[in-house]
Order: structure tokens, then sequence, then C-alpha cells
């Protein structure tokens, strides 16, 4: 399983009414509805993913996370989780102000552009990197607002976000605990207002 | 005829003597619907399915009458083996609406009181009075529970009445291409189409049967204008563009043309002239005008629907500007809000409120993965 949904896992509540931004074909919805029993509700856009997750049993709604979210009373919602989805909305700030005031906590997840790797590529190369994680080039890529763990907590200061958990994935768990911003190659933030 | 049609059907009628109180305070009985299935019932009786149809359906949704029939009902798309609405899984239930022109009590029948037709005398119906009587069949049937109760437009707003007036008889309301109430502009058009009727002079205040006229323009005019707004502005282009059925644009010809829209619209309003009844289009588009799901929960579609109990699918199509996505998103916001259980696709479709009577491989897919999951749940 990945690990980054294990992650997830563990800090959502039983029985809680979770809200899943860009939900893809549901795997994590249903993971959570099999092991926490949460209410869930995911987003989504792609036509494929929408009607694989419907099968799965899940309820998801066709919604644009760029076209806002203002159809979602406030603090209508125990957890809102955003998994690798940050990096390829319009207004990251915006989409975050929103997940806050929608739920009451959040997990948001992305991948840490900081890495090593992708600095190494940029540094070494001098072109924007690609890699197995990141296929795409810099003119069709769909991750428009990549930004690295030092970025992420920035802003969470500026928006006075408190972070209540965080979890990095790294190919060394170590490295990736001690030097976050240089080794984790996923970041998983549980925060809240 | 294919082979997932589900073949020849029969329709059936089904008597009720004790008379239904209506909404609007009179009382109607004894009536008759008239129905038909698809599919078997099992023996747990937990997996038949309600089909509610729009404003000028009926009963026959799918399969065929007889042989030589040239067409099969509204829904053949929809409803049969392996199909979204799967017949080998599911019992299904279709009727023609009290009120209808298609053997069921309307404005048509005997009104045993006189002696002679109904007419204008029929009691004006609402979506409400037609739940309370699909819910009479299903006693009749023996279904104490619909897997499902389906509806599109016109039936998705009495799938939507079902789970509000028998939250416990429904496990899941499937609403496609509706609204929860029309829009100014949607009632506008069916002043419209009840205007053409009603200054039909062969109309004769209703009393048209017993006078033997058929207020057949009033009433070909009133679907040549309902027809133009189940189509998207797109469709009718690709379908006719400027074509001339007949007639020359070319210097020197004066005789006049005809375009190829235009003799659509003739072809479909006469057609619907000959099988539909005038008192009926007035009293289902009134039913269609005074819907207004929130009314009598404070106005408050949240309220409303927290009274619901099961699961919704909402579907919406792209280019539908008479049931357009934002009236199903608000559906689905209501709902949401609400804290039920609902999924909402939105399908990019060219051909308008049509669409959902329509092939559409994305609206047929994510249909039947909902109906899957349905069909396990029953």
């Amino acid at each position: 399983m990945r690990q980054d949904l294990t992650t997830i896992l563990r800090w959502i509540k039983p029985g809680a009414r979770v809200l899943d931004l860009g939900c893809g074909d549901g795997e994590l919805l249903q993971l959570l509805q099999r092991e926490r029993q949460v209410r869930g509700l995911g987003l989504e856009i792609d036509p494929d993913n929408i009607t694989a997750a419907v099968a799965r049993g899940l309820n998801i709604i066709e919604q644009n996370v760029d076209e806002g979210l203002d159809n979602f009373p406030d603090q209508s919602f125990d957890t809102v989780v955003m998994a690798l989805a940050l990096q390829a909305v319009h207004f990251p700030d915006k989409v975050l102000e929103e997940m806050l005031r929608i739920g009451r906590e959040c997990v948001v997840t992305f991948p840490n552009f900081g890495h090593w790797r992708p600095r190494a590529y940029l540094a070494t190369r001098g072109r924007m990197p690609v890699s197995r994680f990141m296929p795409y080039s810099w003119y069709d890529t769909p991750n428009i607002h990549f930004c690295t763990v030092r970025d992420f907590e920035a802003l969470c200061y500026q928006r006075g976000i408190r972070i209540l958990n965080r979890e990095m994935i790294g190919d060394s768990e170590k490295l990736a605990a001690s030097w976050p911003n240089l080794f984790a190659t996923t970041a998983i933030y549980h925060i809240t207002r | 005829m294919n082979t997932n049609s589900v073949g020849i059907v029969s329709p059936q009628t089904a008597v009720f003597d004790e008379p239904l109180a209506l909404a609007c305070g009179r009382s109607l009985g004894p009536y008759e619907l008239v129905y038909e299935t698809y599919g078997t019932l099992n023996a747990a009786r937990s997996n038949a399915v309600l089909v509610c149809h729009a404003l000028s359906g009926h009963h026959h949704a799918a399969g065929y009458h007889s042989a030589d029939d040239r067409k099969p009902g509204w829904w053949d798309e929809c409803i049969g083996p392996g199909k979204a609405i799967d017949t080998d899984r599911f019992f299904v239930v279709s009727l023609n609406n009290l009120g209808g022109c298609h053997g069921s009590t309307g404005p048509a029948s005997i009104n045993p009181e006189t002696g002679k037709p109904w007419g204008p005398d029929f009691p004006s119906l609402r979506a409400r009075d037609w739940v309370h009587s699909q819910a009479r069949l299903a006693d009749l049937l023996g279904i104490e529970c619909w897997a499902a109760v389906i509806g599109g437009s016109l039936g998705g707003m009495q799938a939507m009445r079902w789970a509000l007036e028998y939250p416990d008889r429904l496990r899941h309301c499937v609403v496609i291409a509706s609204a929860m109430k029309l829009s100014a502009q949607n009632i506008a058009f069916n002043e419209i189409a009840r205007n053409a009727i009603l200054t039909d002079p062969d109309f004769a205040e209703g009393r048209y049967r017993e006078e033997d006229k058929v207020p057949a323009r009033g009433l070909a005019l009133a679907r040549m204008v309902g027809h133009i707004t189940y189509l998207s502005e797109d469709a009718m282009a690709r379908k006719f563009g400027r074509d001339l059925r007949s007639g020359s644009f070319d210097v020197g010809r004066s005789e006049g043309v005809e375009f190829q829209v235009e003799s659509y619209l003739h072809h479909q309003g006469q057609v619907f002239s000959r099988v539909f009844d005038a008192n009926t289009y007035l009293l289902m588009t009134r039913a269609l005008d005074y819907f207004d799901l929130a009314r009598e929960y404070d106005n408050d579609p949240v309220q409303a629907f927290s009274h619901a109990r099961c699961s919704f699918m909402v579907i919406s199509f792209s280019t539908d500007w008479r049931f357009s996505p934002p009236r199903s998103r608000e559906i689905v916001d209501a709902l949401i809000a609400a804290d039920r259980p609902v999924s909402y696709a939105e399908i990019e479709a060219k051909e308008g409120h049509d669409a959902f009577l329509l092939p559409i491989p994305r609206y047929l897919d994510v249909f039947s993965s909902y109906m899957k999951r349905v069909g396990e749940d029953s």
C-alpha cells in the first residue's frame, strides 16, 4: 500500500466525515471507509476515475477544486484530505484556506521539490526536472505549483495554520525525517486552524 | 430486435377502488394505472426498481409490444439485459402516471359521475399525487421498499419526492437531468405551450372529445416549442444546419423555401398531436411548473433532504439548458449540506436535455456503475 495512504489513515478518527479533494479512483476513500468506517465524499474531475469510484460504492462528486468550494458549508467535515494535488491547483493558498474553512482538520500531501534529486537535476543539466515520479515536461505538466517543505511551512506560518503532525517519505526514512527539505520525496501534513 | 432487449412486453392494468386524496383537496377514484414490468421480482422482493416518466412519457419504457413494432419503449437504451438498469438483476416497474393519456385514468377517461370524458374537470395533479399513486401500485405488487426509484426530468422530480414522502420505501434515488424547481424561463416555455393549446378553436374549452374535435394545431405548436428546448443549439446545427428541404435561394427563383428544421418540427408536432391528449399536456406541464421540492420545508432544500434516508445519484448534461447542470448542482449541494450520501456526474454531451434518453457512452458507464452498486445493496 502507498506509504502516504497508511500515514493518512493513522490521522483519521473512526466514523469521521471526510472530504477527499481530487480523490482519483477512490483508493484512499475506500481504505478509510473500510478501516475507519468514515462517511466519505470525494471530489474528482476525471470521468474514468469518477466511474471507477462509483463502481467501488463511494460517494463521488464531479467538481473542479479550482472552480471553488463555496458550496461546502463551514466546518461541515471532520477532515478534508488532499493527496498529491496541491501542486496541481491554480491557487494552492486559497484551496488551503478553503480546506481549513470546511474541515476541522486537514491532511495535505505533496511532492517535495526541494529534494536533492530535482535540485541536482536542475543544477547540473539546467533543465526542469523530469523523473519517474514527475514524468511531465514543463509545458504539459499538470503540476503548476511545485513547492518545497520549507515553502509549505513558511506559508503555514504566514497564514496562522497550525501543524499538528508531519510525516516525511523518502528513500531513507531516517534522512527524510532529519533533513526533510533535502531528503523527503513526499511530505504529509496534518494541519488545523 | 437485438439480443439485449427485454423482447415483447404487454402492459397490465391495476384498478384501485379506494379514492386517492389529492394535493388539490379533491379525491379521485376508483382509478386505473397501466404499467409494464421487466425482469423478475426476487424472493426477498428487494430488487424492484421504479421508473418515473417525464412530461410526455408513459409506461412503455422498454421492449416491443409486437414483433413488427418499429420502435422500442422510450428508455430502451437504459433498460434491458446487461444495460444500465439490468433486467437480469432488477424487476423494473414502469407506469403511465395518473392523468396520463396512455391508459391510466386521465382527462380522456370517462367521469363515472357524468358518463362523459373528464376533460377540463379532471382534478389538477402534483408530483406528490403521482408518488402516492405509485406507492399504492408498489403495495399491490408486494414491494415494500424499492431498490431504486429512477427518473429523468419530471421523472427525477418524482424520484426526489419519493425520497421525502416515503423515506423508508427506497434505498437509492437516481435523479437525471432534473431540478428542485423550474426556473421562470422554463415556466415561460410551458406557458407558451399551454397557450397554443388553449387558443386553438378546436380546444373547445377542454371539451373537444365531447364535440368530436382535436386541438391538433395547438398541441403540435406546443410540442414544437417544447422540442426546441429539449435540443441544444449545437445539436440542431449539426442535425439540420440551414439545409433546405424544398425551394432554392438561387437568383431568379421566387418560390418559398422550407428549411429542414421547419419540416422536422412540423413532423414532430403532427405526430405528437395524433397520439397525445391536450388536457393531459396541460395537466403535466402544470405539475412540472408547480413542483417545488422544498416549498413545504420552509423553502430550505437542506431541511427537505434531511428527511431522506436513501443514497442519491445525480446526473446532468453539459448542453442541457432546460434542466442545466447548475440546477443539478443545487440538488447535490443541498444533499451534501444535509449529509446525505450522494454522487454526481456532469456528462459532456452535445444533445441538450434529450441526452438523458440517448446512448452516450460515459453516461451509460457511470449510470451502470451506480446501478451495479444498487444491485449489490438489494
